[in-house]
């Protein structure tokens, strides 16, 4: 217990980071996914063609592979820099790969929403004249969202239990590194863990609560 | 409440064992007959020593898939068992020892002996006994073979330097003593480990890499695209771990140590693991030994 208080302003330091990574990859996994949805229903083959491929190989590779990917692979050898400081690098490098892989999640979780809409929706809305992308903004997506707000929350826990693994693209801030190195002066201790457990489960649960509840009030009934 | 009183009673329990080790090995210095605890004597007998060496680092201890690690404390170990047992075709089983289960591996007998890149300082030597050192590390600095920018340790200022994880190597350059050492105010890239930290260093997102330069060896010989500084700032005395209280096999390791550097076989090893390393000085005589406590 000795060992989480004097050591807990050092491991909250890297659980803000953890909620820093997790509020900007929400957001930017969101538009993503919204964007490979639409490409992935869109009446375009080629559209339709490169968005599934993108779902099918990010969505079936390693988090901690596309980590590394994104920092040794496109930033050191290919050179894509965010910043000239190491850390804000590693940040939005950590965003990066986070969001690109939550995307593909959060596309899939859309599209069987998307399901849920009768054809007739999509027939009476080009019937009125409607375009694809109006047809699509105006009357299909936003009932596929009321219908999946559940799995998206399911999604986005996911997702923010996923932000410990940015060490894996080097990134040394977060909760998870932070709880290693000091395990290195400690050694091993059951308070941090289960502290660090707790800190996390104060922010998950209240996610899906909330989920669950506004999936219930938003629903549509048919 | 509870969590304490069970504490307490852990560690009464841990200084009397502490305190029963100490007592058992100080009769074995003494008296010395034959089949005590003493690991010198046990190779004698059996002819068996279970080593315990790093297997991730290249030149030191590197496990590519063989029977056998390779690399200098590899080589080290197995002189030092064939001195010990006093037989040449002594058994080896070698055992990979990472640096948090060095200590819990000697109490508990998993490995004899072990050659990790192993440093002694005062706060290991409460849980172990080191013999030697066999070799003296210094702190040094890796930098890209065509980088002209950095000569000296004190150039790091305001440069992107490697922390790698489970490492505090870093410190040295950006803290003040008595953590750190040069107190300069260089940008910390963070990677999984020195082999990370070397393939950034291709890159350009890294200048510069600095640890054991015996450790920064192994990976400029490996390609040639590294120079290291030989701008050192440290010491880092490598040990031989034996279980605490084994100071007999201690008096012997050390011996042995001397003997390597005498009969020329430390210089042949040296040369086989770290000659192609530009910038380096090698010993050519054996480090002073601390002690056996």
């Amino acid at each position: 217990m000795d060992e989480l208080i004097e050591y807990g302003p050092y491991l909250w330091e890297g659980f803000q980071v953890n909620l820093g990574l997790s509020a900007v990859c929400a957001v930017l996994s969101l538009v993503l996914g919204t964007i490979l949805v639409s490409m992935r229903v869109s009446p375009t083959p080629v559209l339709r063609a490169a968005g599934t491929a993108y779902v099918n190989i990010v969505r079936n590779t390693p988090l901690t592979l596309i980590l590394a990917f994104s920092a040794l692979g496109l930033s050191d050898q290919i050179g894509l820099v965010f910043s000239e400081e190491p850390s804000t690098n590693g940040f939005w490098l950590v965003v990066m790969g986070l969001s690109a892989y939550t995307a593909c999640f959060v596309c899939e979780a859309l599209r069987s929403g998307i399901n849920t809409v009768p054809f007739g929706q999509a027939e009476a809305a080009r019937a009125i004249g409607l375009t694809f992308s109006q047809s699509l903004r105006m009357i299909i997506l936003p009932q596929a969202f009321r219908a999946v707000i559940s799995p998206l929350g399911s999604v986005m826990i996911a997702m923010i239990k996923n932000t410990t693994v940015a060490i894996a693209a080097g990134y040394l801030a977060d909760v998870a590194f932070k709880m290693k190195d000091t395990f290195d002066t400690t050694g091993v201790s059951i308070p941090i863990f289960i502290g660090i457990a707790l800190a996390f489960m104060a922010v998950i649960l209240p996610i899906g609560l909330f989920t669950g509840w506004l999936a219930k009030r938003l629903a549509v009934a048919r | 409440m509870r969590v304490r009183r069970f504490s307490v009673v852990l560690a009464a329990a841990g200084a009397l064992t502490l305190g029963l080790t100490a007592c058992g090995g100080g009769d074995g210095g003494t008296t010395a007959k034959p089949g005590d605890s003493s690991l010198v004597s046990k190779a004698k007998n059996t002819k068996r020593v279970v080593i315990g060496t790093k297997w991730d680092q290249p030149g030191l201890g590197l496990n590519t898939g063989g029977s056998a690690p390779e690399g200098f404390d590899v080589d080290v170990a197995t002189y030092i068992a064939k001195e010990l047992a006093g037989d040449p075709n002594v058994q080896i089983e070698w055992k990979e020892t990472k640096s948090d289960n060095r200590e819990p591996f000697l109490e508990n007998g998993t490995v004899d002996i072990v050659f990790a890149s192993y440093s002694i300082t005062e706060e290991r030597k409460a849980k172990v006994t080191f013999g030697g050192p066999y070799i003296v590390a210094h702190q040094d600095t890796m930098v890209r073979a065509d980088d002209t920018g950095i000569a000296k340790a004190k150039d790091l200022a305001g440069k992107r330097i490697c922390q790698a994880s489970g490492s505090n190597s870093y410190k040295r350059i950006t803290d003040p003593p008595p953590d750190g050492e040069l107190d300069l105010d260089a940008k910390l890239v963070g990677a999984n480990s020195y082999s990370e930290c070397v393939q950034k260093l291709t890159g350009n997102n890294l200048d510069a890499v600095t640890t054991d330069d015996l450790i920064l060896a192994g990976f400029a010989g490996q390609s040639g695209k590294f120079k290291i500084l030989g701008d050192p700032f440290t010491d880092e005395k490598y040990g031989v771990g034996l279980k605490k209280g084994d100071t007999k096999t201690c008096e012997a390791v050390n011996a042995a140590i001397t003997k390597m550097y005498t009969d020329g076989t430390a210089k042949t090893l040296l040369d086989k693991w770290f000659g192609k390393a530009e910038g380096l000085t090698l010993p050519t005589e054996a480090p002073p030994a601390e002690g056996c406590a």
